[in-house]
């Protein structure tokens, strides 16, 4: 890289959306210290939730956090359309999540299927895929630039720390992470693990006065 | 993130690259600012990693990987080490413990006391698990932090407990109510719902803090810890086997799934057992240096020491947890009982330091630095709170996540010098250590001690003038035919953690395999990954090593053959470990305790029972 010119920058520029806003505007120090007063909530929007404009199934464009994620009971894993290896039965497990979790999905809690190949998976694929496995409203599959995927993948963790392994797009495939955003409460299970189990991985993330509610519609202790 | 300043030409290379790039950038017209706009550049001035102008991947904690640390700079060696509180005993509990569980009354327990008539509770305590907070750092250096703690405190106050003895086995038997006082708000991370292991006490099962019994806020939990030595109601009725003895125990949070959270967030402590030999006192039994009160600098020479390593938010100052890790986290700072690297003021004469690592995901090796980067050796005498043979002179102790290594320093000639404990195994991120071991005074020096108190008597034993043979209790024999050899194959499928090719399944589930009651079981793990280690913890038993990659352990050294119940299973290894499983039945967990590991369903969840089962590969 090191004959890197302007024009190349600028082109890098326009190409890639600025996918981290790591820099936030200055907030306030506290006056008897050093450091910032910025409440946790806010720090793991930040960290781990930048605003990236993504497409769902439906052709709709929406904002990673501030429509996705706020205020909301979020499930996330990773896939792709042609996947032939545990896509599907991760999938069809989700499915049967849905049902069970009933017409809460799409009210309070939402199902989120990001793509490991946007390149391919494109609205009409996703649409597809979302047809074939009968998901109802509250899921979404979504899309978007390959930087923008490529980012969401890394802060939600699906990562692997040998870079060979992280290649084989497999590996990103078998977790789901679950949290609810404004209780701070997030978590991982295998998303081959029963949708009862995953029910109830759920309820501890639950709003405390539906809690008992969840796990009674879902997982049995 | 790497955080021993071990040189690491490659990184150096990638990053003179990435500064090249920047000047470029600068001088084709961009000043600072614009970048800093762009957001190409962070404050830090490290370039965003846009089409390959930086070699620092992004992270999972959404920062940029570096060799510099990613906490904010406290100053070392300030603070003095705290010695932990010794927890005090309650009158009476209320309402009054009762075998079946009191769930009228909210316990959370739903299995009733099996061993409560036969070992009724001598003493009682109480502790409430909440938020509490506290300083890690020198003043002014770091905000005050706020934890979960038992009682509020992070470590936890310290168990001293003894075992009952031949007339009365049960005069050391306890009961713990432990209370789920924790607040709804968790500041960022943590699940207020929790369950609390005894690490690794011969405990009923429905005491042991089995990851599924956990209590919700609001409710109580009571653990009966009997305190007796395996064997009591089988091989050794009415004593149990002296050769059983464990000394140096922990406690922590174990919920299901959220442990590395809770417990990073402070819910960790540690639990000391003493008995007619390793008495605390050392004018008698084993003659180990004095437990004192575990306070006074004068008497107490037996020393509890706590190491974890966190990270800290750069901006807010605050204990930050990385919520979307599934392979370790790593902190930049080292805490011995809850302060960033503090200072111990010690008289020349010799000391018993109990060493404990909560993790989340490290693993150590301690050396102590002495002056002109020399190496001082001393004493190990135990691994996992067992006692060896006898002591073992070494250079050296490694442990990982849950291990303990009691030692003996010698500081008697040591008046006015200055040691260090020095972590020097290099480790870069969760998959375990590189191998590599640091040079003298290249690692993370943890803990200054200075000799420099006064001078007091000594009267523990010598560990080098004991004659030849066994000092300690010797190791029970591993004779009795196996009723049946298991394999636990530890793996990753998918970006998932696997053993035996399944997953953890829930609690939800049946339990994968029982063991019988009162039996002796074979048990090899296997780790065919040469990119991972994993710390395997068995709850309840004690496991002797039978072999290493086919060697016995005796060829490795005398410590691989010590009773313990983590397996620190490294890269491409297969291990033979020998059980017995005794007096008491129920759930347990097998699992990983690299934390992260565990919380992602690197456990099985089996039962001792009166049956059994035959599955060679649960």
């Amino acid at each position: 890289m090191t004959d890197l010119k302007r024009r190349n920058i600028v082109a890098a520029l326009a190409a890639a959306p600025l996918a981290v806003p790591l820099l936030t505007q200055a907030q306030a120090p506290d006056a008897s210290s050093k450091f910032k007063t910025i409440p946790s909530r806010e720090r793991i929007r930040q960290r781990y939730f930048p605003n990236l404009v993504l497409t769902t199934h439906e052709g709709r464009t929406v904002k990673f956090y501030d429509d996705l994620v706020k205020d909301k009971i979020v499930i996330f894993n990773m896939f792709y359309a042609k996947c032939e290896g545990i896509c599907s039965p991760i999938t069809r497990n989700l499915a049967r999540l849905q049902q069970m979790l009933g017409n809460r999905v799409g009210k309070d809690i939402f199902m989120y299927s990001f793509t490991l190949k946007p390149k391919e998976d494109n609205v009409e694929a996703l649409a597809h895929y979302a047809h074939m496995h009968k998901a109802k409203p509250g899921w979404f599959f979504l899309t978007g630039s390959v930087a923008d995927m490529e980012t969401v993948r890394r802060k939600l963790g699906f990562v692997d720390p040998d870079p060979e392994v992280d290649k084989d797009l497999s590996n990103h495939i078998g977790v789901i992470k679950y949290g609810n955003e404004p209780l701070e409460r997030w978590g991982g299970c295998p998303g081959m693990s029963s949708p009862e189990w995953i029910a109830e991985t759920l309820s501890w993330v639950d709003w405390p006065k539906n809690q008992a509610k969840l796990k009674a519609n879902g997982g049995a202790k | 993130m790497a955080y021993i300043s071990k040189r690491n030409r490659k990184k150096e290379k990638d990053r003179q690259t990435a500064a090249n790039n920047r000047a470029e950038l600068i001088a084709a017209g961009f000043k600072r600012r614009d970048l800093l706009k762009m957001g190409l550049l962070t404050s830090a001035g490290m370039l965003i990693p846009k089409k390959g102008l930086s070699a620092h991947p992004l992270n999972t904690m959404g920062a940029f990987d570096d060799d510099e640390p990613n906490s904010p700079p406290t100053t070392p060696f300030v603070e003095n080490m705290p010695r932990l509180p010794v927890l005090a005993p309650v009158a009476s509990l209320t309402p009054a413990p009762t075998i079946a569980p009191n769930t009228a009354a909210g316990e959370a327990r739903t299995v009733p006391h099996q061993a409560f008539a036969q070992f009724p509770p001598q003493r009682f305590y109480e502790l409430s698990q909440q938020a509490g907070t506290v300083l890690m750092a020198p003043a002014g250096e770091l905000p005050p932090q706020t934890i979960w703690g038992f009682n509020g405190i992070t470590p936890g106050p310290l168990f001293v407990e003894h075992y009952g003895n031949l007339g009365n086995p049960g005069a050391g038997s306890i009961l713990v109510r432990q209370r789920n006082n924790l607040p709804a708000n968790n500041g960022g991370f943590g699940l207020p719902s929790v369950t609390t292991h005894l690490h690794n006490g011969h405990t009923p099962l429905e005491s042991d803090g089995f990851p599924c019994f956990f209590m919700e806020q609001g409710q109580f939990y009571d653990h009966h810890y009997p305190n007796v030595y395996a064997g009591i109601n089988s091989t050794h009725p009415g004593t149990g086997d002296i050769k059983e003895a464990m000394h140096s125990l922990w406690y922590h949070d174990h919920r299901i799934d959220h442990t590395a959270e809770n417990t990073y967030k402070g819910l960790a402590g540690a639990y000391i057992l003493f008995n007619e030999f390793d008495t605390g006192n050392e004018n008698t039994g084993f003659r180990l240096p004095s437990f004192g009160d575990g306070q006074n600098p004068l008497t107490s020479f037996d020393i509890q020491m706590v190491f974890n390593d966190k990270v800290f938010d750069n901006d807010t100052g605050l204990l930050r947890f990385d919520l979307f890790n599934t392979d370790g986290i790593l902190g930049d700072k080292f805490l011995v009982n809850g302060k960033i690297q503090p200072v111990l003021h010690v008289s020349p004469r010799r000391y018993r330091f109990r060493w404990l690592n909560t993790g989340p995901s490290r693993f150590y090796q301690m050396f102590l630095l002495g002056p002109s980067n020399s190496t001082k050796s001393f004493w190990q005498i135990s691994t996992d709170g067992n006692l060896l043979e006898r002591p073992v002179q070494v250079n050296s102790s490694r442990f990982a996540v849950a291990e303990r290594v009691d030692v003996i320093v010698d500081f008697t000639n040591d008046a006015g010098k200055t040691f260090y404990i020095e972590n020097r195994l290099d480790q870069q991120d969760g998959r375990g250590p590189t191998g590599d071991v640091l040079g003298a005074g290249q690692g993370n020096k943890i803990l200054k001690i200075i000799v420099d108190g006064p001078v007091v008597a000594d009267n523990s034993v010598n560990p080098a003038t004991i004659p030849a043979g066994t000092y300690f209790y010797g190791f029970p024999n591993t004779n009795d035919a196996p009723r049946i050899t298991r394999t636990f194959r530890f793996e990753r499928g998918n970006g998932q953690w696997q053993v035996n090719g399944q997953l953890v399944g829930g609690c939800n589930q049946a339990p994968r395999f029982a063991i019988k009651r009162n039996t002796v079981e074979k048990w090899i793990f296997q780790n065919n990954s040469g990119g991972w280690q994993h710390p395997i913890h068995m709850h309840f038993e004690e496991f002797q090593t039978l072999s290493i990659n086919g060697n016995p352990p005796a060829s490795t050294g005398l410590i691989t053959r010590g009773r313990k119940d983590v397996f620190r299973l490294e890269h491409n290894m297969e291990a033979q470990v020998y059980f017995r499983f005794r007096d008491f039945v129920g759930r347990f967990p097998l699992h990983c305790h690299n934390v992260v590991h565990e919380d992602h369903a690197m456990m099985v969840l089996g039962i001792i029972d009166d049956v059994g089962d035959n599955k060679t590969q649960p």
